[in-house]
């Protein structure tokens, strides 16, 4: 287990440097990191100065320890539109993003299961049919038009709730958030379900299927030649079966989470990381893109392995010592 | 004989697919008494495994229970509601499969699985349940069972996993067992000891257990009658010396042909017959085995044989049909065992 | 339980007969939906392809374009050209209509074109790694990991603004639409690639391989031969299934306005115009391109989930 353990974070690791390397190559070599600084007219002798003083002529792998030691140390260079601190601009930003993010992977998570299991045993029935074809429409509506439909809905007609911003934020300490105001909750409310939506869809149809297959396996079968009442084999059997690959799958949803953020950011204009990084791929900001893809490999590093703990504590075949993890 | 504990009668099971209803089961019909263990052999495909599934009610769509009816202990159980069979399920009827790799859930302790089952079917408390667990565990030859209960499935090997499923099995003492294919996926020298065990706990208890395999081995050993199925009718059944020593059907003749006995001379050929069994969705008119008997003639693709008293044997055959002048004539390619059979 | 198994089919016929009995079209023909969602796709792609004939208007043409159409509303005469705007005009009196039929090109285009150049990215490395195994395998299939781990519209964003920075700015209007289709394909590609790895894997195995392999012959066209059709299903589906992935992909980029040029618009790109007139009451001008993106991409998801199922039959 120890071993299994320490598998996964070998792992982690070796995932977070491949994305800072790919980080690193984007900072160095997509679009011209001195004309950045000193601008398009700046003569040959500067350009050279500035390259040496920047230690662009030092060998690459020296380049890129410093930058992995400068990115260990907060620094992430300097955006080429704002001129401000790259660390400082996501910082203000992060906790919109982990908010959103957060609230919306667990709106998902709960829906999603509920109704996944629902539409697994009543097979049939009407209203899992109706939920199964939603969903499917769920799949095909791209995340920013539920967005604007939302909009639309709640804002344009009924005017219930705000269609962009973060409301009033309160401060504790450099975190800000939204949800000890009531504007701010109010303006959390489409983001969230907006954000939720894909996810849930997917964790539903997920769940469902991993619950068929489970229901149809011996022992389940077995459970019921014993006279095992029906809700015990749904809830007890068959679904912590099911949380196995379910698990795994969410941990990586969590992940494009964060990603679909991008979207449901630009629709209400939130001020979080996604909408900063769609500016800066409009503007080829490249510190900022490169910024913004480290911190999602960060991201997806720590879920993956909050996942592996998870699995750790559904499955008892992994923690016997000696089992190689089976996936 | 007292009555009977399971009692089958004319039992139809049917799958509705898109090219047709294929009958799975049509027309079975036998008796299990207390203590009795009925052995249920034939090729896969044949039906038997079905009729296991049938009895205890776990047929699912798109297959059903077409017509007949099942007895157990008298009362009608092929009708009765599904809360209601999922009360005789596991209480009344236990039930053996196949692969105790795969009957068990393996995310949940064997203790927690026994005593969840314990607790469905009497009201025994938490600490109650779990003596009764570990009862069960040392009945069925676990050793160190207040240890074992708190282990794993996969933390069992093959053999004790499937002694694990036959404690499952045994949760409520019901009054039927069906063991489908028991000791198929074991290794062989786990298969001896589960048969034991299985027929010291039918003895003991007066368990009449249905055992569906296709190992005539086992059957020999272990059963005191035998059904023998084909496409989804029992061609003859009767107690297990008389159908392994003589047997009447055609079918029967080559299966048991095919299994080596002590007894036999070593100079008798083993019988083969020509050919397989037809598919569900292909079975001949008459007779299903025509095709391939050697002692058919116009009538066996024409009329359906029904099932016949020939001494102590059930046989679905024309040739035993007394009433059929010219059945005798057919018998001729009979080779020796069977006039023996006959004239016992 | 062993489920019966059905007869096997009549003898052979005409390919079109055959298909015409096939379980695939028996499937199709007795499933309502996936005959509704054909039926749109088709007409949908007609009338997209047809554009340039039925579009009253050229919407990808400045000049076309008369301002004093601008707003007009839905099944009214516009007040500059006197035509007929029957889904209404958008601000510089470009007809919704039009736009549709051109931008819905545009995303079939940029969709099909971008599916096209994953499964061949795809297949190619899945036949790579399976045949030739060893350490281009391992790299091979890790990258194909971190591809399936990390979402499409993030990867595409990333390969959009890496390519922007590496083409000069004067050249970004002409090239976008191409650096919009390698976007989607790069990020798309993985899926086939495990799938056409899986079944090369099986395939090396067989003896007729391994007899190529003694007698010095290369087992490479033989074994594709017996591979192709194996994985033609699986491929197909997946396809199917990413082209309205694509399609929703390339709106979503149109819509954060990092997709095709504003001049040239897409289904995204004419919702992302639209939003700003949500809150003034000119609701065709966003509502149309709308229906228009989830007609396109519901109808395609649900010819893919058809066509899953029906070559699955397993996982219904």
């Amino acid at each position: 287990m120890i071993a299994y353990l320490l598998r996964s974070l070998v792992q982690a690791a070796l995932v977070m440097l491949a994305v800072a390397f790919i980080a690193f190559s984007m900072f160095r070599f997509v679009g011209d990191p001195i004309a950045s600084i000193v601008g398009q007219d700046a003569t040959l002798k500067d350009r050279q100065e500035l390259s040496r003083a920047l230690g662009l002529d030092d060998p690459m792998p020296v380049q890129f320890a410093r930058f992995l030691a400068n990115a260990a140390q907060g620094d992430l260079g300097l955006s080429y539109r704002q001129g401000r601190p790259v660390a400082a601009l996501l910082g203000e930003r992060l906790p919109a993003t982990i908010e959103l993010a957060l609230l919306s992977a667990l709106l998902a998570l709960v829906v999603g299961l509920t109704l996944g299991v629902y539409t697994a045993i009543r097979r049939n029935g009407l209203l899992a049919n109706v939920i199964m074809s939603a969903s499917l429409v769920g799949v095909s509506l791209p995340t920013f038009l539920i967005g604007i439909g939302l909009i639309y809905i709640f804002s344009v007609e009924l005017r219930w709730l705000p269609s962009f911003g973060r409301g009033d934020v309160v401060r504790l300490g450099w975190w800000t958030t939204g949800l000890l105001t009531e504007s701010g909750r109010k303006s959390l409310v489409m983001p969230v379900v907006t954000l939720a939506f894909f996810q849930l869809t997917l964790i539903m149809r997920l769940v469902r299927s991993e619950m068929l297959e489970v229901m149809r396996t011996e022992y389940v079968r077995f459970a019921r030649a014993r006279g095992i009442p029906d809700r015990v084999i749904h809830f007890r059997h068959a679904l912590r079966n099911t949380m196995v690959p379910v698990v795994t799958i969410t941990g990586l949803q969590l992940g494009s989470v964060i990603a679909f953020a991008i979207v449901t950011e630009t629709v209400f204009n939130w001020p979080g990381l996604g909408a900063l990084f769609v500016q800066s791929v409009q503007v080829v900001d490249v510190p900022v893109m490169a910024a913004y893809l480290m911190f999602v490999g960060l991201v997806f590093v720590v879920v993956n392995l909050l996942t592996d703990l998870v699995y750790l504590m559904l499955d008892p075949r992994l923690r016997s010592a000696s089992a190689a993890p089976a996936r | 004989m007292s009555e009977p504990v399971l009692s089958v009668r004319d039992l139809r099971v049917e799958f509705v697919t898109r090219r047709g209803i294929l009958k799975a089961i049509d027309g079975v019909s036998f008796d299990i008494a207390k203590g009795e263990v009925l052995g249920v052999v034939g090729e896969s495909g044949a039906g038997k495994s079905v009729t296991g599934s049938a009895v205890i009610g776990l047929i699912d769509p798109p297959g059903r229970i077409a017509g007949g009816e099942v007895r157990l202990g008298g009362q009608r159980i092929d009708n009765l509601s599904p809360e209601a069979m999922r009360r005789v399920r596991g209480k009344r009827i236990g039930m053996i499969f196949q692969d105790p790799l795969t009957s068990l859930n393996p995310l949940y302790r064997v203790g927690e699985q026994l005593v969840e089952t314990i607790q469905t079917h009497t009201n025994l408390s938490n600490a109650g349940a779990r003596k009764r667990a570990i009862e069960l565990l040392a009945e069925v030859g676990i050793p160190a069972p207040e240890r074992r209960i708190d282990g794993y499935p996969h933390e069992f090997s093959g053999g004790m996993r499937q002694r694990v499923v036959i404690a499952l099995a045994l949760c409520a003492e019901p009054e039927l067992i069906i063991a489908d294919e028991p000791t198929t996926a074991l290794d062989v020298s786990v298969q001896a000891q589960i048969i034991s065990l299985l027929k010291r706990l039918g003895r003991e208890h007066g368990t009449a257990i249905m055992l569906v395999t296709h190992d005539m081995g086992v059957i020999a050993e272990t059963a005191d009658r035998v059904a023998v199925m084909y496409s989804g009718r029992i061609a003859e059944i009767g107690p297990v010396r008389q159908v392994v020593q003589t047997p009447l059907h055609p079918y029967a003749k080559g299966l048991m042909g095919a299994i080596p006995t002590l007894v036999q001379s070593s100079d008798d050929r083993l019988v083969q017959i020509p050919g397989s069994m037809p598919r569900l969705s292909a079975i001949p008119p008459g007779c299903p085995f025509h095709p391939r008997c050697p002692h058919a003639w116009d009538r066996c693709s024409r009329d359906r044989p029904d099932p016949i008293q020939h001494a102590e044997h059930r046989v679905a055959c024309h040739l035993y049909d007394a009433n059929d002048p010219t059945a005798k004539a057919h018998m001729i390619h009979t080779h020796a065992p069977l006039e023996e059979g006959v004239a016992s | 339980m062993h489920a019966p198994v059905p007869a096997p089919a009549a003898p052979p016929k005409g390919r079109l007969a055959r298909f015409l009995d096939s379980d695939l079209f028996y499937s199709f023909r007795t499933s309502p939906m996936a005959i509704l969602a054909g039926t749109v796709a088709a007409l949908m792609t007609l009338a997209a392809l047809l554009a340039g004939l039925l579009a009253p208007q050229n919407a990808f043409d400045p000049a076309a374009l008369n301002l004093m159409d601008g707003y007009t509303k839905p099944l009214e005469q516009g007040l500059g050209s006197q035509g007929l705007f029957v889904l209404g005009a958008d601000a510089q009196g470009r007809d919704i209509l039009s736009a549709i039929l051109f931008g819905s090109r545009l995303s079939l285009v940029v969709g099909v074109a971008s599916v096209a150049f994953s499964l061949v990215l795809g297949v190619g490395l899945g036949l790579l790694a399976g045949y030739v195994g060893g350490r281009i395998e391992a790299l091979i299939m890790r990258i194909a990991d971190i591809q399936l781990s990390f979402p499409a519209i993030l990867i595409a964003l990333l390969v959009f603004g890496v390519a922007r920075g590496l083409i000069p700015p004067h050249r970004h209007e002409e090239m976008a639409v191409v650096v919009l289709i390698i976007a989607i394909g790069l990020s798309n590609w993985a899926q086939y690639a495990r799938t056409v790895r899986a079944s090369t894997l099986v395939e090396k195995n067989k003896d007729y391989v391994q007899a190529a392999r003694l007698l010095g012959i290369s087992p490479l066209p033989v074994m594709l031969k017996h591979l192709l059709p194996n994985v033609a299903g699986p491929v197909l589906v997946i396809a199917t299934i990413n082209l309205a992935l694509a399609i929703i992909e390339e709106a979503t980029l149109s819509y954060l306005g990092v997709g095709v040029p504003a001049t040239q618009p897409s289904l995204g790109t004419l919702i992302r115009f639209g939003q700003q007139y949500l809150f003034s009451g000119e609701w065709w001008i966003l509502l149309f391109p709308a229906l228009a993106l989830v007609l396109l991409a519901l109808s395609i998801n649900l010819l893919g989930d058809w066509l899953r199922d029906a070559l699955n039959p397993k996982l219904r």
